[in-house]
């Protein structure tokens, strides 16, 4: 038997971990990454609180949010691709201009 | 210590430990693989909560596919090393401390107000086909708008991905 906090606990540490990654990094892949990491801590959360409240539209809204991950990453390769045939880089420091 | 509490810690650090190497690692691939180890992980816990459709379909869709894409895209572009700037080491300097703080206070609040109720292995609803109930029922409207986001999405992918055409007159 595990308490809802625990979960929710692990799930915010997954989020903000997300956060840092976000903050720090500065390959565009990395921080890219960073992002799905924070869309699994919020899943998590949501998977936990169906579980406490017995309802299972918890559950449907995880799976619309891996919908939406899935074509955010499909989109966002996409132009980070475009962004490095543009500029030859993946340092976000270096992409600093919208239009070359 | 009930086994489901050794199962929930043994994923838990899994899932921690991966978080930290994807900061920790400055290579992408690396942070990409410790990346898919969180997310293997994080399908135990679902499975720990009973949501069984869930732990699958993060399996399949998030270190299968999603994950796959990514190390093609690292592959791809031929990433290497990051290297350290002036704004990640001010980022570092201010965001560590400030992030500590707030997981500190969170879990203040998370343990100090929430009641002890406790998750059963068995004792959740979550069966495959109640949840198809409520996807093709309840949330009909939704399902089908995902749809078309997903096709105005792979579209975007193809024409955002696909090489620029040359002006006319200019050869390459």
């Amino acid at each position: 038997m595990v308490p809802l906090s625990y979960y929710l606990l692990l799930s915010g540490f997954l989020f903000a971990c997300g956060v840092i990654g976000f903050l720090i990094k500065r390959n565009i892949i990395t921080i890219f990454m960073s992002i799905e990491l924070m869309l699994n801590g919020v899943n998590l959360s949501f998977v936990a609180f169906a579980a406490q409240w017995h309802a299972l539209s918890g559950q449907v809204f995880v799976f619309f949010v891996m919908v939406v991950a899935a074509a955010e990453a499909a989109v966002g390769l996409a132009i980070i691709i475009s962004v490095y045939r543009t500029r030859e880089t993946l340092n976000v420091d270096q992409v600093n201009l919208l239009k070359l | 210590m009930s086994f489901h509490l050794l199962l929930f810690l043994a994923f838990g650090a899994v899932c921690a430990g991966g978080a930290i190497n994807l900061l920790a690692q400055r290579h992408p691939i690396n942070s990409a693989l410790s990346l898919i180890a969180v997310m293997a992980a994080l399908s135990g816990e679902y499975l720990l909560l009973g949501a069984e459709f869930v732990a699958a379909v993060q399996v399949i869709v998030y270190a299968g596919a999603i994950m796959v894409l990514f190390v093609f895209v690292i592959m791809l572009l031929n990433a290497g090393e990051e290297e350290e700037t002036k704004g990640s080491r001010v980022a570092i300097l201010f965001g560590v401390p400030g992030i500590l703080i707030g997981g500190v206070l969170m879990a203040w609040v998370v343990l100090r107000h929430s009641g002890t109720i406790a998750v059963g292995i068995g004792a959740l609803p979550g069966p495959p086909t109640d949840i198809a109930q409520l996807l093709f029922h309840d949330f009909l409207l939704p399902f089908e708008v995902t749809s078309v986001l997903i096709l105005i999405a792979i579209m975007g992918a193809v024409v955002l991905a696909s090489k620029p055409e040359l002006p006319a007159g200019k050869v390459d």
